[in-house]
């Protein structure tokens, strides 16, 4: 009896945790996203830059190596 | 209790598994197009002829700061900028496996295409009215 009790018990457990896998992925990873959308708005907007303009997104990651490249630009160039 | 350990070991594995892409060969196409597009776009966004919309978008809110030879040409570049935008969002969606991201993700870059804006850029606030950076 006891055995069935703890069988039971593992099932609901086991349940749960299934349940909060997939909860995880369905839901929308907004911290992830706003990563990616920075790193394709800096891409796409890198000609504006070149052209001696707007300043960089800086929260990236930082094998990032255009970063580097835009740090070492002089100043002046820079508004 | 080696089941549960298991599972929680599984949740933990797809939980670090679950990451945002971003690259398909479509989407690769439109970063290459509205990056190419975006030189011809500055001088309008500059002079606030062109504004950040609030749903990620971009839209000719002063015409009367184009010439008007010029506005056939900027109405152009907005529309395809328009359609590479939001074929950006929906590929990134499908790139993820998850089209129902769709407006999620345009709501995301809506705020980033702001935040990102350089000062004098227009903008448009939550609740409609535009606003100079």
């Amino acid at each position: 009896m006891t055995n069935r009790n703890s069988n039971l018990v593992l099932l609901v457990a086991a349940g749960f945790v299934v349940t909060a896998c997939v909860t995880i992925n369905i839901y929308f990873p907004a911290a992830a996203a706003e990563k990616v959308a920075d790193k394709i708005i800096d891409e796409v907007w890198q000609a504006d830059d070149e052209a001696g303009g707007r300043e960089q997104p800086r929260e990236k990651s930082g094998n990032d190596t255009r970063n580097n490249k835009i740090d070492n630009k002089p100043d002046e160039v820079r508004p | 209790m080696t089941l549960i350990s298991l599972g929680f070991f599984l949740c933990i594995s797809l939980a670090s598994a679950v990451d945002f892409k971003a690259s398909s060969p479509a989407v690769t196409q439109l970063r290459q197009n509205m990056k190419q597009r975006h030189s011809q776009l500055i001088p309008f966004y500059d002079s606030g002829a062109v504004g950040l919309t609030r749903d990620g978008l971009i839209v000719l809110r002063d015409s009367n700061t184009v010439p008007l030879s010029g506005r056939q040409s900027v109405n152009i570049l907005v529309t395809a900028e328009n359609q590479d935008r939001n074929a950006l969002y929906r590929e990134i969606a499908l790139a993820n496996n998850h089209p129902e991201w769709e407006s999620d993700i345009r709501s995301t870059f809506a705020q980033r295409w702001i935040k990102w804006a350089r000062p004098g850029w227009w903008y448009q606030q939550e609740n409609g009215s535009w606003q100079k950076k």
